[in-house]
């Protein structure tokens, strides 16, 4: 008897390749493949003046050397600006290579092909590459004051300004009764996914057909920017993502220089060619993000009610723009969270500087809005002397408000409204797993033992399931397997497993009998792609339509068979058959074989299926009309726009009094995304998004000196969190049903990291009594804040 | 990120070892554990010519207790010096530092006396042989020396080993009797380099007073800083010293830097704070109890 | 930096990995990650960070969990090398400490997962009977980046109850 899948914590499918080491990350393929590496500017801002690669055609292994004017075609143009804005009014894209000017350490200036990587690097170290620097542009600062332009085009050095308003929020907080203004400030961090980025690309002279894999979290955009870029007919490009070691936002962006380059080396050499990004590759040419400076002005009642918030912030975007303005989109309509603000007004500048772009790192803007409000919200209770998680109560949207329409743009273009969900739920079952009311008195209580214990909480409503679409295939084989294919792509998130466990729900077949690929342009060409949040309720509600579609036309096809009436069958186990009638049933494996009237009987599947006699006669042709061969079907799923999913975090902190260590006694996290589909996978991403939090927090800082150089490119010196720093997370939760889409789910995959700045600074003010306005906050810098505000010292 | 070419030898024996390491002068360097020199490989930040891997020096792998000191021979892995039970006893402050080295994994295969080669001013081992008033035994094909701790460690990643010569071996003496030593150490991550550490080493008279004491800390300066502690501790009885003025004595010795992690004055701040909570819990030892810091006593937390 | 690009000599060196005996030619900086990986076509070991932090590319070296991304392969002629796929049970299903990640969600995306079985195996033969904060312990010098370590606690647990108590045989 088939459980309902749907809903139930299975182990994965994915895993026994995975735990054994027979996953095919890209660098487990190409065995033979030519080895790529790049010459990168060690200059943040430079004219290139010369490439000298002479010293390195003597390196044995050496294939050939490619600099900007080697690059043909569309090859040579800037890559593309994936998402258009109109308030992005100053775009600009690099060139695969650098075209006589480079803008950050890191930026590729030559590309190498070589027998191996070794020998490509060798070869690298020889080409002598003569630079005029120029003076670079680092930080938000400097941006601003603009003595200097990333752009000589682009003199203010302002990519985007944007202004989103609901009410007049400036003259509300004028005529509020209370008023308060902040500045406010996160760091840079980065994704840094355990593996980095990689393409393997192969060129069939014979058949004019190109493939490529690529560690990337959209193989369907990469092929058609591909073909776009190196003239080949889209059909005759096929992309697939490989297993891929985690993307967490970086692996969207497309196509990089490298994704371009080696292809069209390939192609050129009539040879494969495979490029492995290592870890300062990593640092230095991918993507970073988080880093803002907002200034808050609120206007409030006596009881802590929103009257008007207006928030300016700046955005830094590094030096070039290919993803757009999607970060700081986000940050502007995310940081309204759960609660009403009154009139808004959220305004921001989005900066070039000399170093690395900026592009959606898990959370993609959500973190920094996130923190600006809930520190507003903490400051409002602090004036007020009133419960933190009161004041944020007094705020709430409440759910018989929903849907809730904020009057603004969210980042997929559509309003901004919310679906449901309910707050005041969500912050009560908080409340009470972190014990909310009794860590007052424990907090009291470790104070007067000399111990600094602080607790922090932080509220978060995150838009995810965006569309424009996804799409998904299912087919019923004639031996009863089924198979699922959808567009969009996989880094841990376990589709492999949900997805079957939605289809095997759907159709009544056992989960063991389904196999689901992910991210293959063979297997399924429309697609958007995996980003924020919205695989699950993009890829499973179109799995499910399209399994729908399967289950009816083999009920179909059963009735015709079995002479009975499709609404009086049901399908049990892979079995069709009629409620309450035993032996009167087909397996579905012979629907299949009926669903494509064959003249041969190729196995004993098809043998058997020819005592049932389908089709209606000679006077209907065996392929009715509208219909097709086959038991399969296509599904798509096109949400009229984002649903919302929600959450409250709790931290309680412990810091030392002599060295300012911070210690975290607890996490907790009360998390909403509609329906689970699988609840263990759910939580794991909660967990793996609470450690980025911790990290984002705690640890994570991308340092550049005002010469523009990263100083802490590597693993060494850019802190991510053993299991020694991350806590033991504390789970509930809700489900409060999309009414969005079919399945009622909301996604998940970023819940975990969005409070985690917001929390650990209130857990940590709190401990303190001190005013933390920036994150992340190192024990070094809590010491220094402690000395700036006590004057008496280090207490 | 692949390290460059290099021409490979692999001696046998510690003389094939010195006559190799002759002919290579400053273009050699050794590679015993690796832990230290491979990165700089990968990351093409040295590019030595020649490589003398003298992992097949089984005479050099040994841990020896001996009434007067442990001596560690240079293939002894930091796993092998921490977990073993007679230099342990002999001298607690190995295993007390060791366990704040990286993570068992590097441990398993680097080697104290590499570390000490290595001589980062973050490295916990030049410290420990800086606190004893060890020596290092090297040798060449011009002979044997050997070179006291103090004048070892030359500077930041520089050592007194000239090229050609082979580190053989550490010695750490055996504290006096009546003696007690604590590591104490603050790291961003567990495992990371010290932000600041500090080792004590205490001993007292037949009454239980401070005869001597003294810290050696890291991360605060090119090289180990060593601070005689007499001045505030000695005399005192060992539950009665002034743990806290020994600190602001050794805070007042150092002069760290800033970096990216830590700033100059927090540096010197935790050195003070160290100090203190390391010479307590070196007395303690000295008088016989038990170091407090064990297992579950979590990182961060007052003690 | 400057060295006359002569060919690289290659040094004849043997392994024995997962108790097979191979014999390769390769370069003296060959890493031995990368030996493992493409001269020996062992593809389960990865390369995080090549600079020893990551803890992907742990296995054990006669039975001594070390990075493969620190060590020449030459340096290592003649040792007993165990890689993930070494982790295997003898019949060539899961092993113990495979099947425990596989039960209790120990991993998501899967990268990071060799260097912890060679590391959790090894741990495991030496600590039969872990508790909860020596098992976190014991995986804190390898880096996750999906999983927030949470699952990976309790399948080092798991793990151990497993070897201690095999409860037969699991297809792969």
């Amino acid at each position: 008897m088939t459980t309902r899948m749907f809903g139930e914590p299975i182990a994965r499918r994915e895993d026994p390749r995975l735990v054994a080491g027979d996953g095919r990350f890209l660098d487990d393929l190409g065995a033979g493949a030519l080895a790529a590496a790049f010459v990168r500017s060690p200059h943040a801002h430079a004219r290139v003046v010369d490439v000298d690669a002479a010293a390195a055609l003597d390196v044995d292994g050496l294939v050939a050397v490619y600099t900007y004017e080697d690059l043909d075609g569309r090859v040579a143009e800037p890559l593309p600006l994936l998402i258009p804005h109109p308030s992005l009014h100053a775009p600009r894209t690099a060139y695969p290579l650098a075209n006589g000017v480079v803008r950050h350490v890191g930026e590729p200036v030559a590309m190498v092909v070589a027998s191996d990587r070794y020998v490509a690097e060798d070869a690298c170290d020889r080409i002598r590459v003569a630079y005029a620097p120029l003076p670079p542009v680092v930080g938000i600062d400097a941006a601003v004051r603009a003595e200097h332009a990333v752009h000589d085009d682009v003199p203010d050095n302002v990519a985007a300004h944007m202004v989103q308003e609901v009410g007049d929020a400036r003259a509300a907080i004028a005529a509020a009764p209370q008023r308060l203004e902040l500045h406010l400030q996160i760091e840079r961090s980065a994704s840094m996914p355990l593996e980095g980025k990689g393409v393997y690309a192969r060129w069939d002279a014979a058949d004019r057909s190109l493939r490529v894999y690529t560690s990337t979290q959209t193989s369907t955009s990469v092929r058609m920017a591909l073909a776009a870029k190196l003239g080949v007919p889209v059909d005759r490009v096929e992309v697939v993502a490989p297993d891929v070691g985690g993307g967490f936002g970086v692996k969207i962006v497309h196509p990089w220089p490298e994704e371009v380059l080696v292809p069209w080396a390939a192609i050129r050499l009539g040879r494969e060619v495979k490029w492995v990004e290592d870890r300062r590759e990593h640092f230095v040419s991918s993507a970073h993000e988080r880093g803002q400076r907002h200034t808050v002005r609120v206007g409030f009642d006596d009881d802590g009610r929103l009257l008007g918030l207006d928030v300016e912030f700046l955005h830094d975007n590094g030096a070039y723009t290919p993803y757009g303005i999607i970060v700081p989109i986000i940050t502007s309509t995310q940081l309204l969270g759960p609660y009403k603000p009154g009139a808004y007004r959220v305004e921001f500048r989005s900066l070039y500087t000399n170093t690395v772009i900026v592009t959606p790192y898990r959370g993609a803007g959500r973190p920094q809005g996130v923190f600006a409000m809930e520190r507003t919200m903490d400051a409002i209770a602090e004036r007020l002397g009133r419960d933190r998680a009161e004041v944020r109560e007094v705020n709430f949207i409440r759910p018989e408000e929903m849907p809730y329409d904020h009057g603004l743009i969210f980042q997929d273009g559509r309003p901004l409204v919310y679906d449901s969900g309910d707050y005041p739920a969500s912050l009560a079952k908080l409340k009470k797993l972190v014990g909310w009311d009794e860590l007052a008195a424990e907090r009291a209580q470790a104070r007067t033992e000399g111990r600094r214990v602080g607790i922090g909480l932080a509220c978060y409503v995150e838009g995810t399931g965006v569309g424009p679409y996804e799409g998904a295939h299912v087919r019923v084989e004639t031996n009863g397997k089924v198979v699922v294919a959808t567009g969009l792509t996989t880094q841990g998130q376990g589709h492999e497993t949900v997805f079957a466990q939605v289809a095997a729900s759907e159709l009544g077949v056992p989960v063991e009998d389904v196999a689901v690929v992910t991210g293959d342009t063979r297997r399924f060409k429309y697609a958007v792609g995996t980003f924020a949040s919205r695989a699950a309720v993009m890829s499973g509600n179109a799995v499910a339509l399209a399994a729908r579609k399967v289950r009816a036309k083999a009920l179909r096809i059963a009735g015709e068979a079995l002479e009975v009436d499709p609404a009086d069958l049901e399908v049990v186990d892979g079995i069709v058959r009629v409620r309450g009638v035993p032996d009167a049933e087909i397996p579905l494996a012979t629907v299949a074989v009926l669903a494509n009237p064959l003249r041969y009987a190729f196995d004993e599947e098809a043998k058997r299926a020819t005592q049932f006699a389908v089709g209606g006669g000679t006077d209907v042709p065996p392929v009715r009309d509208g219909d097709e061969p086959g038991l399969e079907a296509a599904g798509w799923y096109s949400p009229i726009r984002s649903t919302f999913a929600n959450g409250v975090h709790a931290a309680v902190v412990e810091t030392d009094p002599e060295t300012a260590e911070v210690k975290i006694l607890r996490y907790c996290v009360v998390h909403d995304c509609g329906r689970l589909i699988n609840p263990r996978i759910v939580e794991g991403q909660i967990h793996g998004g609470v450690a980025q939090g911790v990290g984002g927090a705690l640890y994570e800082r991308l340092v550049y000196d005002e010469h523009g150089q990263l100083l802490n490119a590597s693993f060494m010196d850019f802190l991510m969190p053993y299991a020694s720093e991350v806590p033991t997370v504390e789970t509930d939760h809700l489900e409060t049903p999309s009414p969005l889409n079919p399945l009622g789910i909301k996604g998940a995959g970023e819940a975990g990291v969005i409070p985690g700045a917001a929390v650990f600074a209130a857990a940590i003010s709190d401990a303190e009594g001190l005013w933390i306005d920036r994150m992340p906050i190192s024990p070094s810098e809590l010491w220094e804040l402690r000395r700036q505000t006590t004057p008496k010292g280090d207490g | 990120m692949k390290p460059p070419p290099f021409r490979y030898h692999r001696p046998s024996t510690v003389e094939e070892a010195l006559a190799v390491l002759a002919e290579a002068g400053h273009d050699g360097k050794v590679l015993a554990g690796g832990q230290s020199l491979v990165p700089l490989l990968n990351m093409r930040l040295a590019a030595p010519g020649q490589l003398v891997d003298v992992n097949r020096l089984a005479e050099l792998a040994y841990v020896r207790t001996g009434t007067e000191a442990v001596q560690v021979g240079a293939l002894a892995r930091h796993a092998e010096v921490e977990h073993d039970a007679d230099a342990h006893r002999a001298v607690p402050l190995l295993r007390q530092a060791l366990e704040d080295l990286a993570h068992p994994t590097i441990r398993n295969r680097g080697t104290v006396v590499g570390s000490l080669v290595h001589a980062d001013p973050s490295g916990e081992m030049p410290a420990v042989l800086t606190l004893l008033g060890g020596v290092m035994e090297l040798a060449s094909v011009k002979g044997r020396r050997t070179v006291p701790a103090a004048e070892f460690f030359v500077g930041p990643l520089e050592s007194a080993l000239r090229p050609g010569e082979l580190a053989t071996a550490a010695v750490f003496p055996r504290p006096p009797a009546r003696s007690g030593s604590a590591w104490r150490e603050v790291a961003r991550r567990r495992g990371d380099y010290a932000l600041c550490g500090v080792g004590v080493l205490v001993t007292l008279d037949q009454d239980r007073r401070v005869q001597a004491a003294r810290a050696a800390c890291i991360s605060v300066g090119p090289t180990p800083v060593l601070v005689d502690l007499a001045e505030a501790v000695g005399g005192r009885p060992h539950d009665a010293a002034d743990w806290v003025a020994a600190g602001a004595l050794v805070a007042a010795a150092v002069d760290p830097e800033d970096d990216i992690h830590a700033t100059a004055a927090y540096r010197r701040h935790l050195a003070g704070v160290l100090t203190a909570r390391a010479g307590h819990a070196a007395a303690l030892q000295a008088a016989g109890s038990a170091d407090r810091r064990g297992p579950g006593n979590p990182r961060g937390v007052p003690r | 930096m400057n060295h006359d690009h002569v060919s690289e000599a290659l040094h004849e060196t043997r392994l024995v990995v997962n108790g097979v005996q191979h014999t390769v030619r390769v370069p003296a900086r060959r890493l031995l990650a990368d030996c493992l990986r493409h001269d020996l076509g062992l593809t389960g070991t990865h390369l995080g960070c090549e600079h020893g932090v990551c803890g992907a590319c742990t296995v054990l070296v006669d039975g001594l969990p070390m990075r493969s991304c620190l060590l020449f392969a030459v340096t290592v002629d003649g040792a007993e090398i165990t890689t993930t796929e070494g982790c295997r049970s003898a019949d060539g299903g899961l092993g113990p400490v495979q099947r425990a990640f596989m039960e209790c969600h120990g991993l998501q995306c899967g990268f990071c997962t060799p260097g912890f079985v060679t590391t959790v195996t090894a741990f495991i033969r030496d600590h039969p009977d872990p508790t909860e904060a020596e098992a976190r312990e014991a995986i804190g010098g390898n880096l996750c980046r999906c999983t927030g370590y949470q699952n990976i606690v309790a399948s080092v647990l798991r793990a151990a109850e497993l070897v201690r108590a095999p409860e037969g045989e699991t297809g792969p």
